[in-house]
């Protein structure tokens, strides 16, 4: 990367080859956003909650990665599987002890109460594991590789590996298989779910584990770019809400493709404008799109009310 | 034998006195139809014995046990479906889905696989249409799609409310046709929820009428054809009901 920066704005070569580098690592964060994206939108479809306790979960995930990585010494996929379990319980829990109890509430009421497991989950992190910002180990090579022309770290190739098997994941679970089948038929009618012998309760319980794997790769996988500590998440679930707002709250490939995008233009925004630009450059989105298209990018109809 | 049966059975929606002790009984093998104005609690009867609604006193029983407090999916299990009023196909699932969906509580396969055949025997256009979301069906086959949705739950008793709502007089024809076969082939039991008297009789072999949440008249349906008058009495808009009701 040092070696190609230097030839920035002298030939048209190097500007072509750092516009791939960009959009390719803007690609590498928009699919970590989409992860966060995917499970707002999950949440939301099937409870109407408007879930701020997603970056969270990925955060308590990130500090058990790094607490078992670098002070148990456990090998890093072990590491992971453990904090898939253990946010896949987080996820489980907030909806049995925090959200079951106030199913039928508001929207509004909904939302709080995930504010109110977000300062929680904040404290508790910063008191277990310190409010300062901790190095997580880097697990992958971190010297540039050639890939389709283009310089690029390897993490960010790994991140999107893991990014598209996830999304594979979730793809053969919704369409092939009876929990997955069952859970879109609890987003479409909640009520003739449950009429067809759905156990509704049960569905929304998954959907909140979903929430919680998808959360442990978010933590472990953003720990090596943004760092460990209670408020590393807060600026992506920003944009993984502002990602899932593309997909009108609704449509999964909606969300995803705006996480994408998020990335892609932060990234650019960031090379071009100046670093302080990245994070304004998601909200210039969200404004615009709300402006024009607050349906959605992707014109999806929300057809409960909230 | 008696499958079904409700004795003096209240439910409320908030202030609404929706049921104020609705006796009925359905037997084995029979066609029942729920005859009724709009608002006189037909679909909150068949929401209760589906265990959506809770009642707040009476006993509903199937097949000797208490359905009370029994949950939905309890409920299905023991083989009683319901094809709801507007069919409430699932949009984005497509018909085969919609079908899955359907028979969620069962776990044999064979018997699921069995069943879809005889769906598809009984709508062959289901059958062309399997990978077609369900919300693009026209509305008689989101119908054929309701009703083969509730089939595979296997059901003992199957509740169909107003599967006419809002389709041509062939179509009726039809989906009346069917509800016959599956009585006739599967030896299931119907209870329909019909606001079309006429056709609703035709087919059955027992009717109740009910009027605000009671059961005003009782009979087979063959009685209850003889008194057509006095059934489609009850039957009129709601304002309009008293006053041709004491006529
Ligand atoms: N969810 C609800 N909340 C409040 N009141 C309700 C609700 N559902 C039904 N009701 C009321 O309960 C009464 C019975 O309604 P129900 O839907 O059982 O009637 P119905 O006989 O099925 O009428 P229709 O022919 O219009 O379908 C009506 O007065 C109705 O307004
Ligand atoms: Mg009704």
């Amino acid at each position: 990367m040092h070696r190609k920066t230097k030839k920035v704005g002298t030939a048209s070569p190097g500007r072509r080859v750092l516009l791939g580098q960009q959009i390719i690592s803007g690609l590498a964060s928009g699919s970590l956003y989409a992860l966060t994206a995917v499970a707002v939108v999950v949440v939301f479809r099937n409870t109407r909650t408007i879930n701020l306790a997603q970056g969270d979960f990925a955060m308590v995930g990130a500090f058990l990665a790094m607490v078992l990585i670098k002070d148990m010494h456990l090998n890093y996929y072990l590491a992971l599987a453990a904090v898939v379990v253990a946010c896949i319980l987080l996820g489980i829990l907030t909806e049995r002890i925090v959200m079951r109890p106030i199913a039928d509430s508001d929207w509004l009421t909904l939302f709080t109460a995930t504010l109110g497991v977000y300062y929680i989950l904040h404290g508790v992190a910063g008191w277990v594991w310190g409010r300062d910002t901790k190095a997580f180990p880097v697990t992958f090579d971190p010297t540039p590789i050639n890939f389709a022309g283009t310089i690029v770290s390897q993490g960010h190739l790994i991140n999107m590996g893991w990014a598209i098997a996830i999304g594979l994941v979730l793809y053969v679970f919704f369409k092939y298989t009876k929990q997955g089948i069952a859970m879109r038929a609890v987003t479409d009618d909640p009520d003739t779910a449950q009429l067809m012998g759905i156990p509704v309760r049960f569905i929304v319980l998954l959907t909140w584990g979903m929430a919680g794997f998808l959360a442990a790769f978010a933590g472990v996988l953003l720990s090596p770019i943004v760092y460990v500590s209670p408020e590393m998440m807060d600026q992506v679930l920003i944009k993984g809400y502002v990602a899932a707002v593309f997909g009108g709250l609704y449509s999964i490939q909606g969300a995803i493709i705006g996480a994408l995008m998020i990335g892609v233009a932060e990234n650019l925004a960031g090379g071009y404008l100046g670093a302080h630009y990245k994070t304004a450059t998601a909200f210039a989105m969200i404004v615009l799109l709300l402006t024009f298209r607050p349906q959605g990018l992707f014109g999806i109809q929300k057809r409960r009310e909230i | 034998m008696t499958l079904l049966r409700l004795a003096n059975v209240e439910a409320n929606y908030g202030a609404v006195r929706a049921l104020r002790g609705i006796s009925i009984s359905v037997a084995e093998g029979a066609i029942v139809c729920l005859l009724g104005a709009n608002g006189a609690g037909k679909s909150t009867t068949l929401k209760a014995i589906s265990g959506v609604v809770r009642p707040s006193a009476g006993t509903i029983e199937f097949d000797g046990k208490l359905l009370n407090g029994m949950s939905p999916t309890h409920i299905v299990g023991l083989g009683v479906a319901q094809v709801p009023e507007g069919r409430k196909i699932f949009k984005d699932l497509t018909v085969i889905e919609n079908l899955q969906m359907g028979a969620y509580v069962r776990k044999d396969a064979r018997g699921i696989a069995a069943d879809l055949d005889f769906v598809f025997h009984l709508f062959p256009r289901l059958k062309e249409r399997t990978r077609q979301l369900g919300g693009t069906l026209s509305g008689g086959e989101q119908q054929m799609l309701a009703i083969g949705r509730g089939l595979m739950a296997k059901p003992r008793l199957l509740l169909l409310d107003e599967p006419s709502l809002g389709l041509a007089p062939i179509l009726i024809a039809d989906i009346f046709n069917a509800l016959r076969q599956i009585n006739k082939e599967h030896g299931t039991t119907l209870l329909i929820v019909e606001q079309n008297a006429h056709v609703a009789l035709k087919n059955a072999n027992f009717g109740y009428v009910l009027q605000v949440g009671q059961v005003a008249v009782e009979g087979s349906a063959e009685e209850l054809r003889r008194r057509k008058e006095v059934v489609e009495s009850y039957l009129g808009s709601s304002e309009q009901t008293p006053a041709r009701a004491a006529s």
